[in-house]
């Protein structure tokens, strides 16, 4: 006997026929796949443009080929390394300092920036008017444009630095090397490099850059240079900043949001993915007869699967080409709404990378997920054209373990791809399958309570609805994982951003500061207090400060250290100049981890000192190791005493290394005031009498910085709960999907209760009742998971204790239930308009 | 004459819960090319679950079926599938149309199986002989119900079966409708020379064939001709 003769053209056609028919439920699986599509293509082609973009403006970000850096003045031997790569084509000093405008009695903690040579060599110093460019380097100050608009400054105002008071030349619009995110707590003012010493402003204790710009020859290898110089910079506590690996620090920077936001988008695209089963499992269903009758006419097994299948795999291209059409357009909106947390212009362009991304999406996850309800055409017996049979065939149980090991699988790959880490992949992974499990087993336990416990004593009303809950073909369990989840994504985030501002905010007491006065030379602190008390606020802290550097950790000197290739100590240890300070008790922001803290001590041995976790971390140094320190040229031996755990995020003066008291009183210190000022027209008062008779010390202003805070995470946050809404449309859109998929059976079962005698309110009571308890189950569990994920990310991820907010239970749950109530009545109300003759006349035929 | 139809000592029992139930119980018949047979007897004598399995659509231990030559028992599910698509057409009761293929899709469905190129012009031909030509692009549910049983003969005859099963063809159709269904099925058969196996309750129908049976309880009670 022959073999079938058709091709993969007639499967082609009959899927094309039948879809045809079909159109409105398979365009509703469409629509699962495209806005899941769209919200992954979107993110991971911004973030490839955006690194591109990075890359391709490299030399304009630092304006040079590469820089040597230090934090102090270079030594003879770097002057060496500097002069054999050709001498530096500009050099810079910045540091932060207040500044005055004696125009109109303003200040502002700003980056004062001394140029000196042809800088920038690569981007543009854009300024206002254009000729300000070159009018300043004589005698003249471009200062920060924005600055200019908020204090209302124009060119020709004076701004004063210290001893120096310049004109101003020009607004700074961009400048490279100064980012905006820091720009806008202190914002920059270049000023010719020569008149950085009259300024009078660096002295002990401040924090200056010293900069060297380079340009490279043509075709001149970054990362040889890298390997010739860095060796020798660092010894001599220098950096070489190649463009190159400025691209790579930037580009990584925004690449862990990134992939965050890629890991929100995949959700949602897995969601509708769960709407694509559970629809093709419907409609599977209504197709048994048509199934049953190919069958009967001598399409084979093969044959009638391929159909559906062809149909499904056609389905998931479209949904991924319409996705990426989507996402192409969407990725537009990311620029706006980061708006200058974006540190380069981006190019909005389709790649053929981002095409095939969402059509290999599309295809792969589409085919996937409907694996196993497709199945189930395997299984139909022909018989059923005669008559309706019981299914006695399951489902092959190889292959329903192969079809969800190929989804796990799958999910697994590509989050790995996005995240390219397999620990953290693992995590997503496993995380998602236990909330996959746990709404999974809260739908199916509570259908089995309802069965068993069911109220018969209630009204008819009441108990049709909840019949409808567990009828065969019910759709329970797909709409509690869609609402579920989208639930839990929105609600996750909202917690967690809450928790994030939480952490920084200033607490509102009268003890806690809202002012931090910073480098105050010994000589002034009586002064500075003075000033502050003057004005009718308390000094709430005076922070000596002493600055060291590392000498020798258990005996080996830094030098050794650096010189082992094999040693795990991180180079900050080893080069930075540690600002510490000494004092004989814990601050709020402080618990001891290990050890036992010690206040004071008068004795000549080793100094019992205490060092933050992340120090003994990156330093190698546990209780007990000794740790010698370069006192400004005096060597002091200490020991490791205690370890403690700083919280770093309390916007407060916080230390790696706490010394006891009794040991660096007489050591060369600065100092750090803080206080609390009552409102913003005293702390300006404050600061403009502090500049003026203090005109070093730096002061932070913590309510400006809190608002920037908060609105770098409002930036973030829009982002971020965009992506999160396209969880919740997936969910609409599964939702819209699953009750099209089964209307035909509730227009059946209406048409029926009509017949019997129900009126039109009672069923649409039915269904009211029906989605309410849905859309409550589903979003309940959805807060409940998130106030469970949240806590975890409080403590494994920002290490702090969960507050509980009641927006997502008071806003979210109710939110979310009206929403799902809606749609399903809104979806239904057809159901009460067909006439219940026509429905059946329609169901006979 | 060949047969093209051999049935022998076919039983067939069904498991409904805890007891067995025993649909056929030794039947034997044959059916020779060309002739028509029907199958008569109450509801719930068998005789839809003969049919079935007469044409391969189920399967059953005891007993032997013989069709065009083939044991069908031998052959696996796809094997029986191809079997049909060559050698057997199929009316149904409540006509069985795909609802999502036009009648000119519905019609030509067996010829593409087949591999038949022009299927599309041997359908229309078809169509024509039953008097549909205006409704080759009609959907099932834009037909009447004499119609989709015209479309659904159409259908059985297309790829000129050898044998083709009838389950009660005008159960679910007026007298005069039924009638003209009746008259259609049995010019095909003529025509064609197609052995016609159908399962009925009417009597009148049944005395038209050559031959037939009547089922009880799943036994044969009596043979006609």
């Amino acid at each position: 006997m022959g073999k079938h003769n058709t091709g993969f053209s007639w499967l082609l056609k009959m899927a094309w026929r039948d879809g045809k028919a079909s159109y409105g439920k398979l365009l509703l699986f469409v629509f699962s796949i495209t806005l899941g599509v769209a919200a992954v293509v979107s993110v991971q082609s911004f973030s490839g443009l955006l690194k591109e973009n990075i890359a391709k403006q490299s030399k304009a970000l630092l304006g040079a080929d590469y820089l040597i850096e230090s934090d102090k003045p270079v030594n003879d031997k770097v002057m060496g390394i500097m002069d054999s790569l050709g001498g530096a084509d500009a050099r810079e000093i910045n540091f932060l300092s207040m500044a005055a405008f004696p125009g109109n009695n303003g200040t502002k903690l700003m980056e004062v920036r001394g140029v000196e040579g042809g800088f920038p060599f690569y981007g543009e110093l854009e300024t206002t008017p254009v000729s300000a460019v070159n009018d300043f380097r004589n005698r003249g100050a471009l200062v920060d444009a924005t600055t200019m608009l908020q204090l209302n400054l124009k060119v020709g105002d004076s701004i004063k630095l210290g001893a120096v008071t310049l004109p101003i030349a020009g607004e700074l619009e961009t400048v490279p090397g100064s980012t905006s995110v820091f720009g806008a707590i202190a914002p920059p003012v270049l000023i010719p490099f020569q008149f950085i010493e009259s300024t009078e402003l660096v002295q002990t204790g401040s924090r200056v850059e010293y900069k060297y710009y380079f340009t490279a020859d043509e075709g001149q290898d970054m990362a040889v240079l890298g390997e010739k110089v860095e060796p020798i910079l660092d010894a001599e506590e220098a950096d070489l900043d190649t463009h190159l690996s400025e691209a790579r620090r930037l580009g990584r920077r925004y690449e862990n949001f990134g992939k965050f936001l890629n890991l929100v988008g995949f959700i949602a695209l897995l969601l509708g993915c769960v709407g694509i089963a559970s629809g093709m499992g419907i409609y599977v269903q209504m197709k048994i007869k048509s199934i049953a009758v190919l069958k009967c006419l001598g399409a084979s097994k093969r044959q009638s699967y391929l159909i559906f299948f062809v149909q499904i795999a056609c389905m998931g291209i479209l949904g991924g080409l319409l996705g990426t059409a989507i996402g192409y357009s969407l990725q537009q909106l990311f620029p706006i709404l980061l708006g200058d947390l974006l540190p380069v212009d981006v190019d909005i362009v389709l790649s053929l990378q981002s095409v095939l991304l969402g059509l290999s999406l599309g295809l792969a996850m589409s085919v996937l997920f409907a694996l196993y309800p497709l199945m189930k055409t395997l299984y139909v017996s022909p018989l059923q054209a005669l008559r309706v049979v019981q299914e006695t065939k399951s489902r092959s149980k190889r292959a329903t373990t192969a079809v969800g090991l190929g989804i796990v699988l799958f999910v697994f790959s590509f989050s790995f791809w996005l995240l390219g880490d397999f620990m953290r992949s693992l995590f997503f992974v496993g995380g998602l399958l236990v909330v996959f499990l746990i709404l999974t087993a809260v739908a199916r336990f509570f259908m089995a309570m309802l069965k068993k416990f069911f109220p018969y004593s209630w009204s008819f009303i009441a108990r049709q609805s909840l019949k409808n809950l567990f009828r065969p073909q019910n759709q329970t369990l797909v709409l509690v994982l869609a609402i579920g989840i989208g639930t839990f994504l929105i609600s996750t985030l909202y917690f967690t951003k809450d928790m994030l501002l939480e952490k920084a905010a200033i607490e509102d007491s009268a003890n806690s500061a809202n002012m931090i006065l910073m480098d105050i030379q010994n000589q002034q602190v009586d002064g500075v207090s003075n000033t502050i008390k003057a004005s009718g606020y308390p000094v709430i802290d005076k922070i000596p400060i002493v600055t060291m550097r590392v000498e020798t950790l258990n005996g080996r000197h830094v030098e050794a250290i650096r010189k082992d290739t094999t040693s795990q100590v991180s180079r900050w240890i080893l080069n930075h100049e540690f600002r510490v300070t000494y004092r004989d008790s814990l601050i709020d922001s402080e618990r001891i981890l290990e050890g036992g803290w010690v206040s004071s001590v008068d004795a000549d041995s080793d100094v019992p000192i205490s060092v933050s976790s992340d120090f003994a971390d990156r330093a190698k140094v546990t209780i007990g190791d000794a740790v010698t320190f370069n006192v400004q040229g005096r060597i002091m031996n200490t020991v490791v005493q205690s370890i403690r755990e700083v919280d770093w995020s309390r916007l407060q003066p916080n230390f790696s290394i706490v010394f006891p008291s009794g040991v660096l009183e007489n050591a060369p210190q600065f100092g750090v005031m803080t206080t609390r000022t009552a409102d913003d027209k005293g702390s300006a008062q404050l600061q403009q009498q502090l500049v003026r008779d203090f005109p070093n010390v730096s002061i932070l202003d913590l309510k400006r910085i809190l608002s920037l805070l908060e609105d770098i995470l409002g930036k973030i946050g829009w982002v971020i709960n965009f992506m999160a809404f396209f969880s919740i449309f997936v969910g609409v859109a599964v939702l819209m999907g699953a009750i099209y998929s089964s209307k035909h059976q509730r227009v059946k079962q209406g048409a029926l209760l009509r017949t019997l005698g129900a009126q039109s309110s009672q069923i649409l009571k039915m269904i009211a009742i029906e989605y309410a308890v849905l859309g409550f189950l589903g979003a309940f569990m959805g807060v409940l998971l998130a106030v469970l994920g949240s806590t975890l990310l409080a403590y494994m991820l920002f290490e702090t204790t969960f507050t509980l907010s009641w927006v997502p239970f008071f806003v979210i749950l109710p939110a979310i239930t009206l929403l799902v109530f809606a749609l399903g009545v809104g979806n239904s109300i057809s159901i009460v308009r067909n006439s219940p003759l026509s429905v059946l006349k329609k169901e006979k035929e | 004459m060949s047969k093209i139809l051999k049935v022998q000592h076919l039983s067939k029992t069904y498991r409904s819960g805890e007891h067995d139930l025993n649909v056929l119980n030794n039947v034997s018949f044959e059916v020779g090319s060309g002739e028509s047979f029907a199958i008569v007897g109450p509801s719930g004598s068998g005789k839809t679950t003969l049919l079935g399995l007469c044409a391969g659509l189920d399967t059953t231990d005891e007993g032997e079926i013989w069709l065009c030559g083939q044991n069908l028992f031998e052959l696996d599910e796809d094997g029986r599938a191809r079997l049909r698509n060559q050698n057997v057409g199929f009316v149904f009761q409540d006509f069985q149309l795909l609802p999502t293929l036009t009648a000119l899709e519905n019609v030509i469905v067996p010829l593409e199986l087949r591999g038949v190129k022009k299927a599309a012009d041997l359908g229309k031909e078809l169509l024509t002989k039953v008097g549909l030509q205006d409704r080759e692009g009609h959907y099932p549910s834009q037909l009447s119900g004499g119609e989709q049983q015209r479309v659904a003969l159409a259908r059985a005859f297309a790829n000129k079966p050898a044998i083709l099963f009838a389950d009660e063809p005008t159960g679910n159709l007026d007298d005069e409708t039924g009638t003209k269904i009746e008259d259609l099925l049995f010019e095909l058969n003529k025509e064609q020379g197609t052995a016609l196996v159908i399962v009925t309750h009417d009597l009148e129908l049944a005395k038209k064939t050559d031959k037939s049976i009547r089922l009880r309880s799943g036994k044969i009670e009596e043979t006609v001709g």
